[in-house]
């Protein structure tokens, strides 16, 4: 609405105001209203059509809604199966470690018996019989140790391989970081977009949670936590530990 | 000499007895969170915790609390190995009574060293 056009139906209203032409005034001000709500709606059209451009330049509006639907929900699973992965081989891991210890345990046992006899028959103290005994035994130790040391070949192929995890894992995680990443760019870009100010209203709620395990770089800045054992150590004993 | 090992994590329950054994401890009952250990406890004939903190129903913090307050267990020997490191955690935890705080993640050598130093306390 220009301003020529609202004099004009300004003076239009005054002459009809002044002549008593009531149904002229009415028309006039419906006119008038008109134009203003046309040219309100206009401008909540463009700013509408501003936000979706905005929003669809950065692909927030398809994206938004991926987001939440499908990428978050999936990175909790791709983090639960994280947690499997990790835990399977874990015990993996331990099983072969329980299994071996006592084969090299036993043998260990053995070759100290052995030993010491051997060392007798060096120094000649060893009687014939004795030593007949004992290349029965060494030939039987032969046997032993072969069977033991294939066991645990066996065991540490099954140890290597179990560290398999960590290249899927590994995958997994770079993922849920760049999901996290989409997330942290797409939340600053609406901040900026509704220009509100983001003055730190939450955080009482995670207070209780506890902190768990250091990453480094990320939960140290602050200098409140300890790095390492001899942290703990020298913390401890300054408080007379 | 009887170790009670409490830990929510049973892969982490398996190391640590694991270690205990080779340390000669052979005699290890497990718990996955402080309300399943405190029943163990007070049934007796446990000489030694050791607790994990951070536990889904009863936490490490709050076992060992509960422990101190019972006239039966207040003498009790308790080893914390937790990935909590918070400068203030580790106070709570010596303000609570702790006897041993070893920081996750720990190497043989540390809980070795922490156990046998708290029994040399105890005996000395």
């Amino acid at each position: 609405m220009t301003n020529d056009s609202r004099l004009e139906l300004a003076k239009k209203l005054v002459k009809a105001l002044e002549q008593g032409k009531e149904s002229d005034v009415n028309s006039l001000l419906d006119e008038i209203s008109s134009q203003r709500e046309s040219e309100m709606f206009h401008e909540v059209g463009r700013i509408t059509r501003q936000l979706h451009d905005t929003m669809g330049g950065m692909g927030l509006d398809a994206n938004i809604a991926s987001i939440t639907e499908t990428d978050i929900p999936n990175a909790k699973e791709r983090l639960q199966y994280v947690i499997t992965m990790t835990e399977q081989a874990a015990n993996d891991t331990l099983n072969v470690v329980e299994k071996l210890l006592p084969v090299s345990q036993d043998l260990n046992e053995y070759s100290e018996q052995l030993s010491e006899k051997w060392e007798r028959f060096l120094v000649r103290e060893m009687p014939f019989e004795e030593f007949k005994g004992m290349t029965a035994e060494i030939t039987n130790y032969f046997k032993e140790s072969r069977n033991a040391l294939q066991k645990v070949q066996g065991g540490l192929n099954d140890i290597l391989m179990a560290q398999g995890f960590q290249d899927i894992t590994g995958q997994i995680i770079k993922k849920v970081i760049g999901l996290v990443q989409d997330v942290e760019s797409s939340m600053v870009e609406l901040v900026r977009i509704s220009g509100a100010k983001s003055n730190g209203s939450k955080k009482t709620s995670e207070e209780k949670v506890l902190p768990g395990p250091v990453v480094p770089g990320v939960d140290d800045k602050a200098g409140d936590v300890v790095e390492n054992q001899d942290d703990v150590d020298d913390l401890l004993s300054s408080l007379g530990f | 000499m009887k170790i009670l090992v409490v830990d929510d994590f049973s892969t982490m329950r398996r190391i640590v007895k694991n270690l205990l054994r080779d340390l000669g401890f052979t005699n290890t009952v497990e718990a996955d969170d402080g309300q399943t250990a405190l029943p163990i406890l007070e049934a007796g004939g446990i000489d030694f915790l050791v607790t994990d903190w951070n536990m889904p129903g009863m936490t490490g913090i709050d076992l060992l609390k509960a422990v101190r307050a019972n006239p039966k267990l207040v003498d009790m020997p308790v080893l914390m190995v937790t990935a909590e490191a918070k400068k203030e955690q580790i106070i709570m935890a010596a303000q609570a009574g702790v006897n041993g705080y070893v920081i996750k993640p720990f190497t043989a050598g540390t809980l070795k060293e922490k156990i046998e130093k708290i029994f040399e306390r105890i005996d000395g």
